[in-house]
């Protein structure tokens, strides 16, 4: 099982779970907010539109394009 | 009017203002319109080009406080960025040349640069700010634009241009006394003998990083880039979003209609962008497409009337600068149709320069 964090909450999650996925389990599926503050959540799955745009280690990434890592910080983006 | 790309909507807006009955039918075909960037920029290509451009930049302020929100005008100023003492001899030649037109720019140090715009890269040489310059959303401006009273539009194609009449897809005719084309790079499918030519661009977005960059951020060898007869080249060119998201651009091609963005041109573009923004490197791109801007030879658009077809106006031609110059552009046609005086000399923007300097061609 792999530790992590989403926006400070500790998750335990099986290896192989993507960064979405995580989002999902964590009962609140959303990734970002849009420029009305409206809550955007993965969409595609494959790397394609972009909704999933959450910030991994400081860096912005793609929840569904990225698995989780023992330590990693997720953050939702605003 | 047959286009309601920036170009066709501004002509509409001035036209309908002036008390015409407009009606404007546009196919909804790629646009450079939709793909472009949206700087308001003041070109000193030619004295014809920078006059277009001052003539223009003073019309957009005027309409600034009327626009939408959504129009996102913001007067943002441009850096023009020196790499070198030969960029800054051109930048320079650049304040002069503004100047000239009543456009005021600084020269600014690489101190008061790197205070500026913190993310440049530290070692250059310094810049020209052009404050009075802008950016705004054009697909929305050119709507905005055609909601105005004495305008309807209407979406359907037209296949051929016939004295005062045209013909659309579905078999109509529609008469008029006046008819614009502004049609962009599609016009030489309704027109034979158009000298324009197709220069593609790629543009790419970031996500959202608020507050990072606040000026247009121009390479000064973007100039030289923009007026090459030929080949490929690229150039640095960075505008902040409202939102926060940075469009960066572009490239310059010939020869091609594929509308494909081509990974090895866009990581040149992007490599040349890291070169000047560093920061860059660790940021998340988004979307990346290609546009395509209608150029004539002089790299001046062709405004005014058709020289032998009755009732014909043409405003098409503007290439990479058609956001910027529509308002004078609209003001010519404007001018030309009612017979009032013109704003700013309109021999340079005529089709007919295209046909003086071929007299010995027996075809025309
Ligand atoms: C990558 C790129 C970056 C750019 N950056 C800038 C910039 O920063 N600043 C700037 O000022 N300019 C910029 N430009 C240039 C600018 O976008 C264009 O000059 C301008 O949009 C041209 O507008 P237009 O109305 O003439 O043509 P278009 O926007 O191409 O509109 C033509 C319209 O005509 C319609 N049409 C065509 N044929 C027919 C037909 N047969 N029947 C009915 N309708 C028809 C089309 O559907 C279309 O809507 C850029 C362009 C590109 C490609
Ligand atoms: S869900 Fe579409 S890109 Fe990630």
């Amino acid at each position: 099982m792999i530790r992590l964090t989403l926006d400070g909450e500790a998750l335990v999650l099986p290896e192989g779970t993507s960064v979405a996925a995580a989002l999902a389990a964590s009962g609140d599926d959303h990734a970002r907010s849009d420029l009305a503050g409206r809550p955007r959540a993965p969409f595609c799955g494959m790397g394609i539109c972009q909704e999933c745009r959450v910030c991994i280690d400081g860096r912005r990434r793609l929840a569904c394009q990225t698995l989780i890592r023992e330590g990693m910080e997720v953050e939702r983006t605003r | 009017m047959i286009g309601a790309g920036i170009v066709g909507a501004s002509c509409a807006h001035a036209l309908a203002l002036a008390g015409l009955s407009v009606r404007v039918v546009d196919a909804g075909l790629p646009a450079a319109t939709s793909a472009g960037m949206g700087h308001l920029v003041s070109l000193d290509g030619s004295a014809a080009e920078l006059a277009l451009c001052s003539d223009s930049l003073a019309r957009w302020r005027a309409l600034a406080p009327s626009l939408p929100a959504s129009g996102a005008y913001h007067r943002c100023g441009t850096l023009w960025l020196a790499e070198n003492e030969d960029d800054l001899a051109t930048a320079d030649d650049k304040r002069a040349a503004l100047a000239m037109a009543g456009i005021g720019s600084e020269l600014i140090t690489p101190t008061r640069l790197a205070a500026l715009e913190p993310l440049l890269r530290p070692g250059l040489s310094g810049a020209l700010r052009v404050e009075s310059d802008a950016i705004l959303y054009a697909p929305r401006v050119a709507d905005w634009l055609l909601e105005c009273v004495g305008i309807t539009l209407e979406r359907a194609q037209v296949t051929a241009l016939e004295d005062q009449q045209v013909r659309l897809a579905d078999g109509r005719r529609l008469g008029a006394r006046v008819i614009v084309l502004a049609a962009g790079l599609q016009a030489g499918a309704l027109l034979e003998g158009l000298p324009i030519e197709a220069k593609k661009g790629h543009l790419l977005v970031t996500d959202r990083y608020p507050g990072r960059v606040s000026h247009q951020l121009v390479e000064l060898g973007y100039g030289a880039s923009a007026h090459a007869g030929q080949g490929t080249s690229v150039a640095f060119n960075l505008q902040a979003r409202p939102t926060g998201q940075l469009l960066i651009g572009s490239t310059r091609q010939f020869d091609t209609l594929d509308p494909r963005v081509e990974p090895a041109l866009l990581a040149r573009m992007l490599e040349r962008a890291r070169g000047y923004l560093p920061a860059l490197g660790a940021i998340n791109a988004i979307r990346a497409w290609t546009g395509f801007r209608a150029a004539t030879p002089d790299g001046l658009p062709i405004i005014g009337r058709h020289p032998e077809r009755e009732g014909l106006w043409l405003a098409l031609g503007h290439e990479g600068l058609g956001v910027t110059t529509a308002p004078s552009t609209a003001a010519l046609i404007r001018a030309g149709v009612l017979g009032e005086h013109p704003p700013l000399d309109p021999s340079p923007y005529r089709f007919e320069r295209f046909r003086a300097s071929a007299p010995a061609d027996g075809q025309r």
